[in-house]
């Protein structure tokens, strides 16, 4: 064991450029991701009003937006192929660039290496590239808004064959799909550099002392989450790579003989539209726990700081998180039960999914025996962690019913679905993004956020949510179709209107209250309270060093870990925790 | 704080933290974890090549005894070659012997190029056949399209090695780069040439005309 860990690699940069665009530093990085995720986060929030207008209002013009889309709109309503467009983007924008960018880059990149007691990631050149790789991607899946005939209409899955077959499938399904292709693909290349960079700083670069069982559980989190990025985005990759072969290269991989498109029969041969849904959800289910897994390590952190407990079961809470990374990989086949699969296939990706349910379960009750009779604090954090807490349980038990082969035959690609998804992965996530942001904002800025405000956003948040996406479960067992623009045609479906119309005005208030996030976030930059180095009185590495941290985190100071990550109200201690940095002589 | 720190004593196991586990470096653990994603790369186009094949109802085996399984031999030789050079490069760099290296190195992107220029030679022969990506003159247009995605990403990766091996030969030769890094170097390499290994028998030689 000669190889010691490497001191501190660079210099502190001086100029502008190198300091705060291309820099080499994982604090401005983490930063330039979170920003990445906040613009992307807004344009997929816009798109989503407007698919909310459509069902909403079926029949309404809307002339000030006719006027800004004019073929969106053209003499009437929005037409369902602007719907369609709008959606694929929605769910593209917020999936790749909002639930991957912001809890796995953002914040991983910024305080992963501050957890474990590194000065910097392992490859900070390699992080710089990761950031604006994913940059490029986020620009090449604007101009597919812009392309000539209009955005893709395929779905953020984008469905074979109508997304392989080119302009012929409908507007936005020639350039604008072809852009959409390149941008994932450049996507997968700046994830894969990120996750690289994760693991080997997790395993090379700890301080003296940060044993793997004394990591905080968002570094194991985040660790885990970069396993999954390694593994699942090379599939996507070849996926993406075939799928434009088939769109520029007149391949057909994923076309069947005999298709005819708008009366036009097709030459292709011998593809399978089943292949790319093989291929892309084996891509597609780790992707769903790259979202939620650092929402999970980061709500474990802050449950435990705020009830001034040690997290229950701390070795349990490992276990399950690489648990529950191991069986996403196997499940990828619940996503297709309705795609023709054998019913053998279909009963073991059953088991398999509901497998899932026991490392969750776990999770979820080592969080409400952390909370037991702690002293708990109801800060935003802690509001926004126990929002996620309740999030994942309702979006995860139905979950158990869609792993059902025989349920999911009457709900698939019914707004149940929708309902699920939007709450575990989508919401949840998001609470995790937000439950960081007014724990970390301290410490990344020097300032605290305005808690009161903070609160008005939680509880808007958490209310609105639930309005928003509970009755969709009961659009779905009525049978609602997702991804139909045009309801009143559907005798069946025209008494459900009034539930769209009240899902609509939620979501606009639901959406509107993030402005006041936005306005606390800017504000607090100037005007919030100095942080000093440890409000939340927290455990973890990054605590112990000045808010915001100097260039090379901690100074000419070697961290040296004595403690586990989780030391509340040990009995006996001065103080109600000791610090991982803490001499060994703080634990009596 | 270093006397502290040496008065406390730690258990010092390889997984305390401060030492590298694996004892590697950064650059070497990094090329390992990409290999490992590479391989899923290469993994998902070969199932997916394996899948439409078992599911087409008649999948052409087209390929002669001579030329096709004779250049794909000899391909595949030149590619073993290379592999045999460059673990002779990777020795010489231990010792330090600088030209030793550079010359392995220069013989290893030789044969990299004898490999890229007899597979441009086999492709110029097929496409002159009327094979192309969206047809070939023997049955399921997916014969073409499978051949040319694998071999094609394939060969994007051996270009890319034998750029990559000339920056660390021209580093190396100048003394500006480390054995260790002509050693991260050589997995690559050999990872290029493992996959050939997949290659070579799943659609060459399950393609010769029965």
């Amino acid at each position: 064991m000669d190889v010691h860990v490497a001191a501190h690699q660079h210099e502190a940069p001086t100029g502008f450029v190198r300091k705060y665009i291309f820099s080499m530093d994982h604090k401005v990085i983490g930063i330039q991701y979170l920003m990445l995720a906040m613009v992307a986060v807004t344009v997929g929030m816009i798109l989503s009003v407007l698919m909310r207008l459509r069902l909403a209002w079926p029949l309404e013009k809307w002339p000030m937006l006719a006027h800004i889309f004019p073929e969106g709109f053209a003499g009437g309503p929005m037409t369902p192929e602007f719907y369609l467009a709008m959606l694929t983007m929605h769910g593209t924008i917020m999936v790749f660039f909002v639930l991957t960018t912001a809890p796995l880059s953002g914040f991983g990149n910024y305080f992963l290496p501050i957890q474990v007691g590194a000065r910097d990631m392992a490859f900070p050149f390699m992080n710089m590239m990761s950031f604006w790789v994913t940059f490029v991607a986020f620009v090449v899946m604007l101009m597919a808004l812009f392309a000539t005939g209009g955005a893709p209409i395929a779905g953020w899955t984008a469905y074979t064959p109508l997304s392989a077959v080119g302009a012929i499938g409908g507007p936005g399904m020639g350039a604008g799909q072809t852009l959409w292709v390149i941008s994932i693909a450049i996507f997968c290349a700046g994830s894969l550099l990120t996750a690289l960079n994760f693991l080997t700083t997790v395993l090379n670069l700890r301080a003296r002392g940060m044993s793997l069982m004394r990591m905080p559980l968002t570094s194991w989190a985040w660790f885990t989450t970069a396993i999954l990025a390694l593994l699942a985005f090379p599939v996507l990759l070849a996926g993406g790579v075939l799928l434009l072969l088939d769109r520029v290269g007149g391949s057909s991989f994923f076309i069947p003989a005999g298709l005819v498109i708008s009366d036009k029969h097709l030459t292709n041969s011998g593809g399978s539209p089943l292949l790319w849904q093989h291929l892309f959800w084996f891509f597609g289910h780790p992707e769903v726990y790259i979202a939620i897994l650092p929402g999970m390590g980061v709500t474990s952190h802050i449950l435990s700081t705020f009830s001034r407990k040690p997290v229950f079961a701390y070795k349990a809470m490992v276990g399950a998180i690489f648990a529950i990374g191991f069986i996403s990989y196997v499940v990828w086949g619940h996503h297709m039960f309705m795609s023709g699969m054998s019913p053998y296939t279909a009963m073991a990706f059953s088991i398999t999914t509901m497998a899932v349910g026991v490392p969750s379960a776990i999770k979820t009750f080592n969080w409400l025996a952390t909370l037991w009779k702690g002293q708990i604090r109801f800060t935003c954090a802690m509001l926004f962690s126990l929002g996620f807490v309740s999030l994942f349980v309702s979006g995860g038990v139905t979950g158990m019913l869609l792993a059902q082969p025989a349920v999911d035959i009457f709900l698939h690609d019914t707004y149940f679905v929708v309902a699920h998804f939007h709450i575990i992965m989508g919401v949840a996530a998001i609470f995790g993004i937000f439950a960081g942001m007014y724990y970390w904002y301290p410490k990344m800025f020097g300032r605290l956020m305005h808690e009161g405000w903070g609160k008005v956003h939680f509880w808007f948040s958490l209310v609105g949510v639930y309005c928003i996406f509970m009755p969709m479960h009961f659009l779905g067992l009525a049978g609602h179709p997702r991804r139909y623009a045009q309801l009143t045609e559907f005798k069946y479906l025209l008494h459900l209107q009034p539930l769209h119309l009240f899902i609509s005005i939620a979501a606009f208030i639901t959406i509107t209250a993030q402005v006041i996030f936005f306005f606390n976030f800017f504000w607090s930059l100037k005007k919030g309270k100095p942080a000093g180095d440890n409000p939340w009185e927290s455990t973890s590495l990054e605590w112990s060093i000045p808010s915001p941290p100097p260039f090379d985190n901690f100074g000419p100071i070697e961290p040296i870990v004595h403690h586990g990550p989780y030391e509340y109200s040990v009995p006996g201690a001065a103080k109600d925790y000791i610090m991982q940095t803490d001499p060994p002589e703080a634990r009596p | 704080m270093a006397d502290r720190a040496n008065a406390i004593t730690m258990v010092a196991d390889d997984w305390s933290g401060g030492v590298h586990p694996y004892a590697i470096s950064h650059k070497k653990l990094g090329m390992w974890l990409f290999i490992l994603s590479d391989s899923l790369t290469f993994s998902a186009l070969l199932v997916g090549y394996s899948y439409v094949r078992v599911a087409a109802r008649v999948w052409p085996t087209p390929f002669h005894f001579l030329p096709s399984v004779v250049t794909a031999t000899l391909m595949t030789l030149v590619l073993l070659s290379s592999s045999l050079t460059m673990v002779m490069a990777v020795g010489a760099a231990k010792q330090g012997d600088r030209k030793k290296t550079t010359r392995y190195l220069l013989l290893t992107i030789l044969f990299g190029l004898a490999f890229v220029v007899l597979h441009l030679n086999e492709w110029m022969g097929l496409i002159r056949e009327g094979m192309r990506l969206s047809s070939n003159p023997w049955g399921s247009p997916l014969f073409g399209a499978t051949f040319f995605s694998l071999t094609g990403l394939h060969m994007t990766h051996v270009i890319s090695g034998v750029i990559y091996l000339g920056f660390v030969a021209s580093n190396f030769s100048r003394g500006r780069s480390k054995p260790d890094d002509v050693e991260v170097s050589g997995l690559y390499w050999h990872f290029v040439d493992l996959v050939w290994m997949f290659i070579f028998p799943l659609v060459y030689l399950l393609s010769v005309k029965g």
